[in-house]
């Protein structure tokens, strides 16, 4: 068990440039989620941590030994791989055993320990198996097992639900929460899966083009995004945005889709007329309203309890609507509210996220959020 | 086999158990015919061997081919072994065991020597990154080109330089160098997923280490394959061993055959010949046989 820290690490491959300055301190026992979509570098950033890639710049400290120049042996990790990457020709008992004998350990604690984590894994009965003979949530255990033996400093997780169906994924990620929390070990998961994400992660880091747009509690991300990117991935489906400028005073919104909206969580402290982009999920819409935007609907996908309503409104903004009960015929024209409470305001050049001046002193961070040396 | 012309033959929609009774039958037995004559055609020679190790000189010597076996089978053997045959050409007998022995050693060196410096060229070639890779790696592939009988007069050359001809080095040594054992290891190599390299980084294993408890162990199918073809790939060496050795200890059993047939006046002893040829087929029928499952699971199989 121990901290990581990442401070400014550049990845360039070439002339391409992969992370652009990476910040990132994990503190003891935490769990961090790294998302976002593929290509976004979030496995490039997994992999220098490993030290399985090199970074142009920066440096990995660990339980406050700097190992940016170390080999991955020698930083004390293990890493859950998205294809197991189990030696094929060894029993499960060797793949889980072969890194502590090259670590020269004696014989009986070998035994003892990968007997130790076999038992927490429920992998008792198949320690004489080959890889071949596993099912894919065995194999992914087996992968695991391998990992927790070897007692590590820190657990790098890579995508390793990504090859499981739906429904043993669900389950094994509620293992390895349980897990995670038990043994207590500190660990980074890269994941593309926002839910895998949300349910897993003490926080997050979310990942865009080789930035770190947010490192935050999943809550946190869900309900407060720092940016308009952070806003459209988070969340399904994903939240609306509508074009918007601010009325001078700083105190509503003209939508360009007609009407304003008051902010009621305190005025933006922005020149009068500056551009912003006004963000909405789709459960948080409501239908009818005094002030009713109009809103064409186009098309309906029932989901079983809700329907998802995608429509139009007059300035040509497409807007998603999340509806329980009975949902409205395309074609018909549906009338619906935007609750200021749940607006979430963004400045349209940056897309940052603008809080009302109320909101932005009452924003109290949670103490574990406080440690986050990279939260912007 | 059989079923498929059978389902051709019928238009689709015919019940194919109402069909198959009566066509099965005449086609079968075509079938068959042609593969016991095929087996005829490559068992009769050996038959004949067979029976003509069993004779006496004389009998093959009047220009008989007997069909049944004789009574000389024990005598023959047993003065092919110990003594030998033939040399009328050259005054020299050469016992089997000699030969046999030769023969075996060489063979199993060359293919023991093929396989231990193709698995570790292939490796350096696929897991390391040095300057040049690319290029030794062509190097290697470029001389698939060069068969030994094309550079058999260089190599024989660098031979006497280094004072290897008749020497047991001089006649395994050239013969190790193989680029197509080179070639099929890297692409086994290849197919090694990248995580299981990393893993065993992530574990703390070596290149050696990686080598020998990874690499090794996952080629063990291939390399029995590769066995089996580089073992009688040696063992039927004939032109080097030829070329390179007139010390007659060092003879191998396939020069050391067409040797004991006479040339001009002189009478070949058949039935001595004919005994010495099938002693030289049991070692490659012994390695295929014993090797067969493991030679058809790595052609066959990719594990992974």
């Amino acid at each position: 068990m121990a901290t990581l820290t990442v401070e400014g690490v550049r990845k360039e491959f070439g002339a391409t440039k992969v992370l652009h300055g990476i910040d990132l301190a994990v503190a003891e026992g935490e769990m961090i989620v790294i998302v976002g979509a593929s290509g976004c570098g979030k496995s490039t950033l997994l992999r220098i941590v490993a030290g399985l890639e090199t970074a142009t710049a920066g440096r990995i400290v660990i339980g406050g030994a700097d190992v940016t120049r170390r080999e991955p042996k020698d930083r004390d990790i293990a890493m859950v791989f998205q294809n197991y990457a189990l030696y094929p020709h060894m029993s499960v008992f060797d793949n889980m055993a072969y890194g502590l004998k090259i670590r020269g350990l004696p014989k009986a604690e070998i035994t003892v320990r990968v007997q130790q984590a076999a038992d927490l894994l429920g992998l008792g009965a198949l320690l004489a198996r080959r890889p071949r003979q596993l099912s894919g949530g065995q194999r992914q255990r087996v992968a695991m097992g391998r990992a927790i033996v070897r007692e590590p400093k820190l657990f790098l997780f890579d995508e390793p639900l990504s090859n499981l169906d739906a429904k043993l994924r669900v389950a094994m990620r509620a293992e390895i929460k349980r897990l995670q929390r038990r043994l207590g070990v500190t660990s980074l998961y890269v994941t593309h899966d926002q839910v895998e994400a949300m349910t897993l992660g003490d926080r997050l880091v979310v990942m865009h083009e080789g930035r770190a747009e947010q490192v935050a509690s999943p809550m946190e991300v869900w309900s407060r995004p720092a940016n308009t990117f952070v806003a459209g991935f988070i969340g399904a489906p994903a939240m609306n945005f509508l074009a918007a400028t601010l009325a001078p005073g700083g105190e509503l919104a003209s939508l360009k889709a007609g009407g304003s909206i008051a902010f009621i969580d305190g005025r933006r402290p922005l020149p009068d007329g500056t551009a912003l982009i006004l963000g909405i999920r789709p459960e948080h819409v409501t239908v009818g309203g005094e002030a009713a935007l109009p809103l064409k609907v186009d098309l309906v996908e029932p989901l079983g309890a809700e329907s998802l309503v995608h429509g139009a409104l007059p300035s040509g903004e497409e807007l998603t609507v999340r509806l329980s009960g009975t949902s409205p015929f395309p074609g018909t024209i549906l009338p619906v509210t935007i609750p200021p409470m749940l607006l979430h305001v963004f400045e349209a050049g940056t897309g940052r996220r603008v809080d009302g001046l109320y909101e932005g002193r009452r924003a109290a961070q949670p103490a574990s959020v406080a440690k986050a040396a990279a939260d912007r | 086999m059989m079923r498929a012309p059978a389902a051709l033959d019928t238009p689709a929609p015919v019940p194919e158990a109402a069909a198959e009774p009566r066509r099965l039958l005449p086609q079968g037995t075509i079938v068959h015919a042609f593969l016991i004559l095929g087996v005829l055609v490559f068992a009769l020679p050996i038959y004949i061997t067979l029976i003509g190790s069993t004779h006496d000189a004389s009998t093959i010597g009047r220009g008989e081919v007997p069909l049944l076996p004789g009574a000389h089978m024990l005598d023959n053997y047993a003065s092919a072994w110990s003594e030998g045959g033939g040399g009328a050409r050259t005054g020299f007998r050469v016992p089997v065991e000699t030969m046999l022995f030769n023969s075996l050693a060489m063979a199993v060196l060359i293919a023991v020597g093929k396989i231990a410096i193709s698995l570790t060229s292939a490796y350096a070639v696929v897991f390391f990154a040095f300057p040049g890779r690319m290029l030794f790696f062509w190097l290697i592939f470029i001389t698939l080109m060069l068969p030994v009988e094309v550079r058999i007069m260089p190599t024989f050359a660098v031979m006497v330089n280094l004072g290897m001809v008749n020497t047991f080095g001089g006649l395994v040594i050239p013969l190790i160098a193989s680029a197509t054992a080179t070639l099929l290891f890297r692409q086994f190599f290849l197919t090694i997923p990248d995580e299981l390299v990393e893993a065993a980084k992530m574990d703390g294993a070596g290149p050696l280490r990686f080598f020998k408890d990874v690499v090794v162990p996952l080629s063990m199918t291939n390399v029995a394959a590769l066995f089996v073809i580089l073992f009688i790939y040696g063992y039927n060496q004939y032109l080097w061993p030829l070329l390179m050795v007139s010390d007659r200890s060092l003879e191998t059993i396939v020069v050391g055959i067409t040797k004991m047939i006479g040339s001009g006046d002189a009478q070949s002893p058949w039935h001595v010949i004919m005994a010495t040829t099938v002693m030289a087929l049991i070692p490659p029928v012994a390695v295929v046989i014993l090797m067969q499952r493991w030679f058809v699971k790595g052609l066959v199989e990719s594990e992974k």
